[in-house]
């Protein structure tokens, strides 16, 4: 019960902290973090997988809402929630009876790192391509991906930087 | 059947994400048709109230840059009232009492929420329907124009900005020529927009104005948008220019809002030529 309280908490903290801060900081003229991932890093590992879809998509269509872009948020959040999964298997050779005692913290760094790096290129690629929606400016979409990712990955190891000094 | 019933049991989780993603999809497809965008956008009334509160707070710091460009406009309106009352004095043989045909109203709103750094812009001002504002009517400020209004509710607006690639919009040369272009955007710079479709003859300059035609229903004629800063060396008739907006489109607060009074007059007549 109180963990489900954090991750509501969690939820709200990063729509409002996406929406009224980091959408606005338009740095060099158009670069945007997207550090709303971070609820689907984060988020328990659990076989059953309906919630964290429901809750990624109620996530990425309510950015739409604050930012205007139709459903491109939950469509790429929604994707890489569905990936997680098969990414976990791969790099940390996980089986299910594992899973309730994954925590990301204790993994080791370099196969943290490979993880949230392939999730947040996927994410950003996804939500760049169906942002800009034509085949032109391919290079654009290329060019937003690599520099709004390195932006969304060094806020959150900043960010669970932080928060692990508090405690 | 059991076999359909395992298929389920067996990728339930595909479905689920599959018949998510295919919402997302339809709504992006809405979102980019101008007519159809009614499902998600910000002039709603939750999204609409968190965004006036927050751009109650940044009031403050623009205020007195804002404060210097309504003064600017003060005195320019000023300046072209005294204009008139001159030249009303000089003709006085004429006394016109009858004269309220007015073809254009102002409405004056705030914008709450603004994008310039995507393909597809919007912005979101504080009026809506309870202010009389509808689809399809101009929206500019002192130093031009900044896009058409394209959803309401009862008291916001989603505006369709020039930064937008679905963007077009009647422009032509000032000065005593007539040649008219359409003005897009080719989504690439915030501070340039192209005008395509100038006929070969046209004489251009760099530096040249650009205003709006008067050609639409939306856009009164003489609005100003830009100057011209780039022109192609091989005038070729699919041949665009690059106009430097007036406006700084990251930088945007007090908008004015032109509904057209004769428009639904305009559009019939024209309707009728087509049947």
């Amino acid at each position: 019960m109180n963990k489900s309280i954090y991750q509501i908490l969690f939820f709200l903290f990063l729509l409002f902290l996406q929406v009224i801060v980091l959408n606005n900081i338009n740095f060099l003229g158009y670069i945007n973090p997207y550090l709303y991932i971070a609820f689907i890093f984060l988020y328990p590992l659990e076989e059953n997988k309906f919630p964290l879809l429901f809750f990624s998509f109620i996530l990425g269509i309510s950015i739409d809402f604050f930012s205007d872009s139709g459903g491109v948020h939950a469509f790429s959040t929604l994707f890489i929630a569905y990936t997680r999964l098969f990414f976990v298997r791969i790099y940390f050779r996980k089986i299910p009876s594992d899973y309730p005692f994954f925590k990301l913290k204790s993994e080791p760094i370099g196969k943290v790192f490979n993880f949230l790096v392939t999730l947040t290129l996927i994410h950003h690629f996804i939500y760049f391509s169906l942002a800009n929606f034509s085949f032109q400016n391919f290079s654009i979409v290329f060019l937003n991906t690599l520099y709004s990712s390195v932006f969304t990955l060094i806020l959150f190891f900043l960010g669970t930087y932080i928060f692990k000094k508090n405690k | 059947m059991q076999q359909i019933i395992y298929f389920f049991q067996k990728f339930k989780y595909f479905l689920f994400f599959l018949l998510l993603e295919c919402i997302a999809l339809f709504l992006i497809f809405n979102n980019l048709n101008f007519h159809k965008s009614k499902f998600v956008n910000s002039a709603n009334s939750i999204t609409g109230s968190l965004n006036t509160s927050l751009s109650n707070f940044s009031d403050y710091i623009e205020l007195k840059s804002k404060n210097e460009l309504l003064s600017e406009e003060n005195t320019k309106l000023r300046n072209q009232l005294e204009k008139n009352r001159f030249l009303l004095s000089k003709d006085s043989s004429i006394i016109d009492t009858a004269n309220y045909s007015q073809k254009y109203t102002f409405t004056h709103a705030k914008i709450i929420n603004n994008n310039y750094s995507k393909q597809f812009n919007f912005l979101t001002i504080d009026k809506g329907e309870s202010a009389k504002i509808n689809s399809e009517m101009a929206v500019i400020n002192s130093l031009g124009i900044i896009g058409i209004t394209e959803n309401t509710s009862e008291n916001y607006t989603r505006v369709q900005s020039i930064l937008n690639k679905n963007s077009k919009i009647n422009a032509r040369l000032k000065g005593n020529s007539t040649y008219f272009g359409t003005l897009k955007w080719n989504s690439e710079d915030y501070n340039t927009v192209q005008l395509h479709d100038i006929p070969r003859q046209a004489p251009l300059k760099i530096g040249d104005t650009i205003e709006t035609g008067g050609k639409s229903t939306i856009f009164p004629e003489g609005i100003p948008i830009g100057t011209v800063s780039k022109i192609n060396k091989r005038n070729t008739a699919n041949s665009k220019i690059d106009v430097s907006l007036f406006n700084d489109m990251s930088n945007l607060r007090n908008v004015y809002i032109i509904k057209n009074l004769h428009k639904i007059e305009i559009q019939s007549l024209e309707k009728m030529g087509n049947e």
